[in-house]
């Protein structure tokens, strides 16, 4: 399993990602109910460094149809402190499995409007192949392991929304293909 | 003294966010403390715990299958997640 590529630039080099959250930008998690702005992130995803050969980013939003049925409202919980760790720790496989220079997630909880933004995703790394990934890779493992749950309300009432064996299948992907 | 956290659908049917149980050796593994909630909450409890999709995380970090449980601990039960 590679480590995660500490280029010079980053101050702590020696220290272990985790290590990095809060002190530098390697790791980003955010848990919020505010929006956030997309270009900002990809910034501070590349601040002080020249290294980046590739950002790759991902932005999910409500939509306004879910399984046929409208969608006006989405209500995101989450379990506070267990879904900030489960999140680095899926940061620190796709360190593990790609050379990173720096990956970001930001997540909104609490109540959302069709039309509004997520989640948000940035991935930077030397080349595309592993900032594409490692994106989607942080993405699918994200929808299977960190503890969020929707509760979407329309016309015709409120319910939860029930887990897709698509997105575990999406996840299983990567697994037994470490250098995917 | 363990703290039980419920979230998402399984809060909503118990109608209930969490709660502390005063530590005691029967309650001290997941199973047993499965079985003492179900026990406590009656019909209810038990059918919505018992279900098969059930998650159970223990001091915030997924657990299959039964696991050992020591005074102070968090122990959570939720659905599976739907985030992203």
């Amino acid at each position: 399993m590679r480590a995660c590529a500490m280029a010079t630039k980053w101050p702590f080099s020696r220290r272990s990602p985790v290590a990095e959250l809060g002190a530098q930008a390697l790791l980003a998690v955010s848990v919020q109910t505010a929006d956030f702005d997309v270009a900002a992130l990809q910034r501070n995803l590349l601040a002080g460094a020249q290294a980046e050969g590739a950002v790759a980013c991902f932005t999910g939003y409500v939509r306004a149809a879910n399984v046929g049925q409208p969608v006006s409202v989405m209500e995101l919980e989450h379990y506070p402190g267990m879904t900030e760790s489960s999140i680095v720790n899926i940061l620190e496989q796709a360190c593990g499995r790609w050379p990173l220079l720096a990956a970001s997630v930001v997540h909104r909880v609490g109540r959302l409007r069709a039309g509004d933004q997520i989640v948000w995703v940035g991935v930077a790394s030397a080349h595309r192949e592993a900032a594409f990934s490692a994106c989607e890779f942080i993405m699918d493992y994200l929808k299977n392991e960190a503890p969020f749950w929707k509760r979407e309300e329309g016309p015709q009432g409120s319910h939860w929304v029930e887990a897709r064996a698509e997105d575990s299948a999406r996840a299983a992907r990567w697994d037994g293909d470490p250098s995917a | 003294m363990l703290k039980v956290l419920f979230f998402a659908r399984i809060k909503e049917e118990l109608a209930c966010a969490g709660l502390e149980l005063p530590w005691r050796e029967t309650i001290a593994d997941l199973d047993q403390l499965q079985a003492q909630l179900c026990n406590d909450g009656g019909t209810r409890w038990r059918e919505v715990l018992t279900r098969p999709n059930v998650i159970r995380a223990v001091n915030q970090s997924v657990v299959t299958g039964n696991a050992r449980l020591r005074d102070g601990d968090e122990v959570a039960f939720f659905p599976p997640v739907t985030g992203g």
